[in-house]
């Protein structure tokens, strides 16, 4: 059951040029979003973390970027990426990190924890791995009802795969038979953790094998091997072949977050094939098909960062939640609303 | 003909299958089995598809409700027993609840909670855990008592936008017994007063209403007239009919099932202390289970719960006071 991508694919031939270029374009745009979101940090404009996702632009984007309207992508920290992929902006990326009331969360909640669940774009809680059943959840609501041909995508990391809610999830989707696409980015440290501290299989892909589902393995620093296997994936599971593991090597080419210098990355790895940027690669691999020169990329690299300095101009003039105009309330049903905590309220 | 407390839960789920294509069932052995308390007898054959025995996963199948609820379905889901929905705790007190504040996206899901004591049913089938969830802000917790209550408000639960904690009582199973279901449904949120009375108060819920009923009429041939009050839901607390009560009789005893530190009765006494202090005669009182896991031998359950004769007795200390 489980292949590897090279057994599945061999030709590059009659790879979408227009598909390489776009996911390149959003790779560098997330890149040019988070470095502008390190520099807010390090100036003490960003209350809470940043948690950038550095060194995984080609792997995220992939993840998103095969879904259509009516899909289902509930992307995890190190998504910047995938999260522009499926849509997202970074105006609205901007504003929940300064914590503009216009973006999605209002202020209610930040950084990374964000999302438009009506539009399937689903806002994770910090507790990883409880995203994968809530995916899975969406995807049988629309089995449900008779929809068919959508697919639901989820990230995790190598730590991620440890957690209870990971291994339930999986075991669901894949009881279920539902087309869900776990993507695993094994950057090799889960915050400070080790892979060899982190689960004692020899690969993460022999996962897939205990589930009973399909596994499919990348190089997750090549952009082009990242969008030949998540194409795979997403379109096995729209076939309604059901749950799809896609495991990606590569190395987080920063902290765990901003605060965190990664002292703790092994020098070795970072001069390894796996410590590759993806954005270096991709670039080569463009200007090596002839589809791009360097001067286009310095040109679309300018471009993205203007894009970031408009979005970031428009974000910092918008007013913060209101304290006094925020109604406090949890829930929707007005007379199951419980009062009297405070005798001042009443 | 009569209906019992388990029958009308599953006369309510029935309803709301039948009324709303939205609702589904998902639980372990809920399907063709019909559940281990057969709360969904028969379903899965009278709605094909949409009642599903689930892997032994409460995380995934509070996490599937989730994702459902997001895509406009009606999950109702059930735990085996409420002990076992710690394992599927963090999907509803993290996930569930908060989705409605972040998101503004509405989270109606019905979590069925088999709740509370019965014989020799020990540490881990028997816990009433309607004061952990009540503490998480985005829930809404039913601990219905009587038989029409435990329909009612089944389908107020499937209705609603909100995450609701469905505490059924497993001893009011099978034993508990009304002429027929309801017609008209007295909505959520609002507490009963069960039983009229001058002389104090007993604010209760669930399996303990019960017992509290029946200290009360232990009582009458003592000279005392109780007034015993169901909250029906814990969250929200319907405070204002406790200080009503409170503000005719004086005095207050507030009994449950749960451990007592923290929890509803400490709830009801902190609200009643701080708005209505002038209303008590004496100083308020509660009875709750001891603060031990919930003992497997018969002789020992008996001693751990609030049972009618340590409720008539706390009552006496409180009317002499």
């Amino acid at each position: 059951m489980v292949t590897t991508v090279k057994e599945k694919i061999r030709s590059r031939e009659g790879a979408d040029t227009d598909l390489s270029m776009r996911a390149f374009r959003i790779m560098l745009l997330a890149r040019a979003t988070e470095d502008k979101l390190a520099a807010l940090y390090r100036a003490g404009m960003i209350k809470g973390g940043v948690f950038l996702g550095k060194g995984q632009e080609a792997l995220s984007t992939a993840s998103s970027i095969f879904l259509k309207k009516g899909d289902i992508f509930g992307p995890l920290i190190r998504d910047q990426a995938g999260r522009l992929a499926f849509g997202d902006t970074v105006l609205d990326t901007l504003r929940t990190y300064l914590g503009s009331a216009k973006g999605p969360m209002r202020g209610r909640d930040g950084n990374i924890h964000r999302g438009r669940p009506r539009e399937g774009y689903y806002a994770m809680i910090s507790h990883l791995g409880a995203l994968v059943p809530v995916v899975a959840g969406g995807l049988y609501a629309r089995r449900l009802r008779g929809e068919t041909g959508v697919v639901g995508v989820t990230s995790i990391g190598d730590g991620g795969t440890s957690t209870g809610a990971f291994h339930e999830g999986v075991n669901l989707a894949a009881v279920e038979r539902l087309p869900l696409v776990v993507v695993v980015a094994n950057n090799q440290y889960a915050y400070s953790t080790p892979n060899n501290r982190q689960f004692a299989c020899t690969d993460l892909l022999d996962k897939a094998a205990g589930y009973g589902i399909a596994g499919f393995k990348c190089d997750g620093t090549d952009p082009a091997a990242c969008l030949e296997t998540l194409h795979l994936a997403v379109q096995a599971a729209r076939e309604g072949n059901g749950p799809q593991l896609v495991v990606a090597t590569l190395l987080r080419l920063v902290g765990h977050g901003e605060h965190d210098d990664a002292g703790y990355v092994d020098a070795g790895l970072r001069k390894a094939n796996v410590g590759r940027d993806c954005l270096e690669v991709g670039a080569q691999q463009l200007v090596e098909a002839g589809l791009a020169t360097e001067a286009d990329i310095a040109a679309w690299t300018k471009e993205a960062q203007a894009e970031v300095e408009k979005a970031l101009n428009t974000a910092q003039r918008e007013k913060g939640p209101d304290p006094e105009g925020e109604n406090w309330r949890s829930i929707s049903t007005e007379h199951l609303v419980d009062g009297h905590h405070d005798a001042e309220d009443e | 003909m009569s209906v019992t407390y388990l029958e009308a839960i599953r006369a309510a789920q029935e309803k709301a299958l039948a009324d709303d294509p939205r609702v589904f069932i998902y639980g372990q052995d809920v399907g063709a089995f019909g559940g281990a308390f057969k709360a969904t007898k028969n379903l899965a054959a009278e709605f094909p598809g949409r009642v599903m025995d689930a892997p032994l996963s409460e995380d995934a199948i509070v996490g599937l409700a989730v994702g459902a609820a997001i895509e406009g379905a009606r999950p109702i889901v059930e735990m085996q027993f409420a002990d076992f929905s710690t394992v599927g705790f963090n999907q509803i007190v993290n996930q569930a609840a908060t989705l409605y504040y972040r998101t503004d996206v509405p989270c109606p899901i019905v979590v069925r909670l088999p709740s509370g004591g019965t014989l020799g049913a020990g540490p881990f089938h028997s816990q009433s855990m309607e004061a952990i969830y009540s503490h998480y802000p985005g829930l809404v917790v039913m601990t219905p008592a009587t038989v029409e209550d435990a329909y009612s408000m089944m389908l107020e639960a499937v209705s609603i936008d909100d995450p609701v904690i469905f505490c059924e009582h497993k001893l009011l199973y099978y034993h508990l017994k009304a002429d027929k279901l309801p017609d008209v449904a007295q909505p959520a949120g609002k507490a009963r007063i069960a039983r009229a009375g001058r002389d104090a108060t007993v604010v209760t819920y669930s399996a303990m209403l019960h017992e509290s009923l029946q200290a009360a009429e232990d009582l009458v041939e003592e000279g005392w007239q109780i007034e015993v009050i169901d909250l029906r839901t814990v969250k929200p607390l319907d405070t204002d009919t406790v200080l009503a009560s409170v503000a005719r009789t004086g005095r207050m005893l507030v009994v449950g099932e749960a451990w007592p530190w923290g929890g509803v009765t400490a709830e009801v006494i902190s609200r009643v202390a701080t708005e209505g202090f002038g209303l008590l005669d004496a100083a308020p009182m509660r009875l709750n289970a001891k603060d031990t896991p919930v003992p497997y031998h018969p002789d020992l359950w008996a001693a751990h719960r609030p049972t009618a004769t340590t409720v008539a007795a706390r009552l006496r200390q409180l009317l002499t006071q």
